[in-house]
């Protein structure tokens, strides 16, 4: 196998775990905050086919981004009435989302099934560029990607370094405290949902307009469970969830590594890999996950009405 | 808010209560209606004639109402694999993979022993697949009660895995002559009886009363008692002598073998046949079900027959008026989403 095979395989990695660790960052958020979106598979699907649509209809990439993250954005607030305002089971709310997911995304991207859009450009770092084209083609990359690890530390900054951060933490772990100090859990709440629908949505976006650059029916194949997972095996830290991210990856790079060298397996063994090595992750790493999670999560907050 | 016990002398505040829960509750079904309608219109259909025609359908003759029964039969199964695990506090989302597992278990007895007469392959394949789907939530159950991972997060991966693998044996192994994406179909030893010419087939019956056996157990056994004592303090129950863990496997197992089972029964009952991706998340259904009715056996039901009416009638439009099974998605979502944020008329228990 030659060099350029296996940095194909590197660089191909790397395009599918980004739509993941923008996902991942985005479940951290609201678990931070107190709340589990199992749903977040249904918010991806209709970022992605959202986004999908709109860049196929207007041809700007950008603006397609922009609409997939908006769009995950409402969804999540969609849930957030839900579980904070009607307090409803946060579980069974997300599987029902999930199902919406399925139904809405389908409707929005039906038109633009096979379409050919204009992906993300692709930017070439200088000191790449002036690598072998071979080379520098197969590292050149979209803004998302780029942006993907500076996200993770403006998370991370957002949620241990800032005042609203540290409200956001206390909502998580008591929100009846965090309500005694000031705080107001279900404004917080939302906000949380707001912006971890559209980290989702971004990462949805990077899938459907520079990854696959196509839409199809249940394109996020379980993307948005693998985060929540990653979200548990990060023990809800932003700048851990880099590394789920990169497990991820390198599970997505072992497979097409095999599949590239020609071993005779199953593709649809190899696409459990990814699945079987994160629950091997998680259960390696058990144990020591006890303290990590926020202690209100899942906790329905009654506000003064109790 | 309050779940505090009426008292007689606030029966008039009650009633009035009650009535003002239902009004909101009929707005929200407006709302539904509206919504969804409002998405028939912008697809080109007449929403009135729609709704119509899902009611006329599902109540109006034996066949639809019949069809409501079939696709009961699967979502009752996986909604009792989720409200067993859930006596003990366990959230078992993994049906729809136990479910694939099951089926699969099933498929290998029906293609192995095929010329068997039915009286002994349908038990076995039973058995197969009630092996199958306890497998599937074993190692959930095993990992939960070694403290290695949260049985959500396992089951939900097991989950994405279990399509994978039916997909792996029939494209591999199973597939016919013509079509590489299901297997032949089954020989007639091999399809659960028929009733009432219909639809219908034993499964049904087998999930009532599984639904019986289930409501008896919690209430009267002492192994409804002692789950019902693990649900409420874990730890309290620990220290009467309960033996956790082993409660935790064997329900896990419990829930997984009944998903397992609604699994052989949509491949020897339902299709007579294993198609790749068969199930139309009916293991996620049985879990919203089984978490909508706090797990309670009169509520499984009703919330079932909903979501069933709800689903036929999706099928039908899909059928007549050429509407994707996507709205039908949406419409279910919808009514969910109604139910789920329910105004506080049932007692808030946890399932």
């Amino acid at each position: 196998m030659s060099l350029l095979s296996i940095l194909g395989v590197l660089s191909s990695a790397i395009f599918s775990g980004t739509s993941l660790l923008y996902s991942t960052l985005g479940e951290t958020i609201h678990q931070r905050s107190g709340i589990v979106n199992l749903g977040l598979e249904g918010v991806m699907l209709i970022s992605a086919s959202s986004g999908f649509a709109f860049t196929a209809l207007t041809g700007r990439p950008y603006l397609g981004v922009l609409v997939a993250a908006i769009a995950g954005g409402i969804v999540n607030l969609i849930f957030g009435y839900l579980v904070i305002n009607r307090k409803a089971n946060q579980l069974a709310s997300g599987l029902a989302l999930m199902f919406f997911g399925f139904g809405a995304s389908a409707l929005i991207g039906k038109s633009s099934v096979g379409m050919k859009i204009y992906p993300l450009p692709r930017l070439s770092l200088p000191w790449i560029a002036n690598l072998d084209v071979l080379y520098s083609s197969l590292f050149k990359f979209d803004l998302l990607i780029y942006l993907a690890i500076p996200a993770a530390f403006c998370v991370w900054w957002l949620l241990f370094k800032t005042r609203w951060g540290l409200g956001l933490r206390a909502v998580g772990e008591n929100a009846d405290a965090a309500y005694a100090s000031g705080r107001n859990p279900m404004r917080i709440r939302f906000q949380a949902l707001l912006l971890g629908g559209m980290l989702a949505g971004l990462g949805a976006a990077h899938l459907s307009i520079a990854y696959t650059m196509s839409w199809s029916e249940h394109m996020t194949a379980g993307r948005g469970f693998i985060a929540v997972a990653l979200v548990i095996f990060s023990k809800w830290h932003p700048l851990r969830a880099i590394g789920g991210a990169l497990l991820f990856s390198g599970a997505v790079a072992f497979q097409l590594l095999l599949q590239s060298s020609g071993v005779k397996v199953s593709p649809f063994l190899l696409d459990t890999i990814p699945y079987i090595l994160t629950l091997l992750i998680l259960i390696i790493w058990g144990g020591t996950r006890k303290n990590a999670a926020p202690a209100g999560l899942g906790r329905v907050y009654y506000g003064g009405q109790k | 808010m309050s779940n505090k016990p009426k008292k007689p002398s606030k029966f008039k505040e009650n009633i009035k209560n009650i009535f003002l829960y239902l009004s909101r509750y009929l707005i929200m079904i407006v709302i539904v209606l509206v919504i969804f309608g409002l998405i028939l219109v912008i697809s080109g259909k007449n929403p009135l004639q729609s709704y119509h025609d899902i009611f006329a359908y599902t109540f109006g003759g034996w066949y639809g109402f019949s069809e409501v029964i079939v696709s009961m039969t699967p979502l009752l199964l996986t909604a009792l694999a989720v409200a067993i695990p859930s006596r003990l506090g366990l959230i078992n989302v993994g049906g729809e993979g136990q479910l694939y597992i099951g089926a699969s278990f099933a498929t290998w007895g029906a293609l192995t022993f095929s010329n068997l007469p039915a009286w002994a392959l349908i038990p076995l394949m039973i058995l197969l697949g009630i092996l199958g789907g306890a497998l599937w939530a074993f190692l959930p159950g095993l990992f939960r009660s070694l403290g290695y991972v949260n049985e959500t997060i396992s089951t939900l991966l097991l989950n994405s895995i279990a399509p994978k693998i039916v997909a792996f044996l029939v494209f591999g192994f199973w597939h016919s002559p013509m079509d590489t994406n299901k297997t032949a179909n089954f020989v007639a030893q091999a399809r659960l009886p028929k009733l009432f010419n219909s639809r219908i087939d034993i499964s049904f019956v087998i999930a009532l009363l599984l639904l019986a056996a289930y409501w008896y157990i919690m209430r009267y056994s002492r192994w409804g008692l002692e789950m019902r004592a693990i649900g409420g303090n874990s730890q309290a129950a620990k220290r009467n002598g309960i033996p956790l863990s082993k409660y935790w496997i064997i329900m896990m197992c419990v829930g997984g073998a009944i998903a397992g089972l609604a699994g052989m029964a949509q491949v020897s009952g339902y299709f007579g046949v294993l198609l790749v991706n068969f199930s139309r998340g009916y293991g996620f259904m049985g879990f919203l079900i089984s978490w909508l009715s706090f797990g309670d056996p009169i509520g499984i039901l009703i919330t079932t027959f909903i979501v069933s009416v709800v689903m036929t009638g999706g099928n039908l439009l899909q059928l007549t008026s050429g509407i994707p099974y996507a709205a039908v998605n949406i419409l279910l979502a919808l009514t969910l989403f109604v139910v789920l944020s329910r105004p506080v008329i049932f007692k808030r228990k946890t399932a």
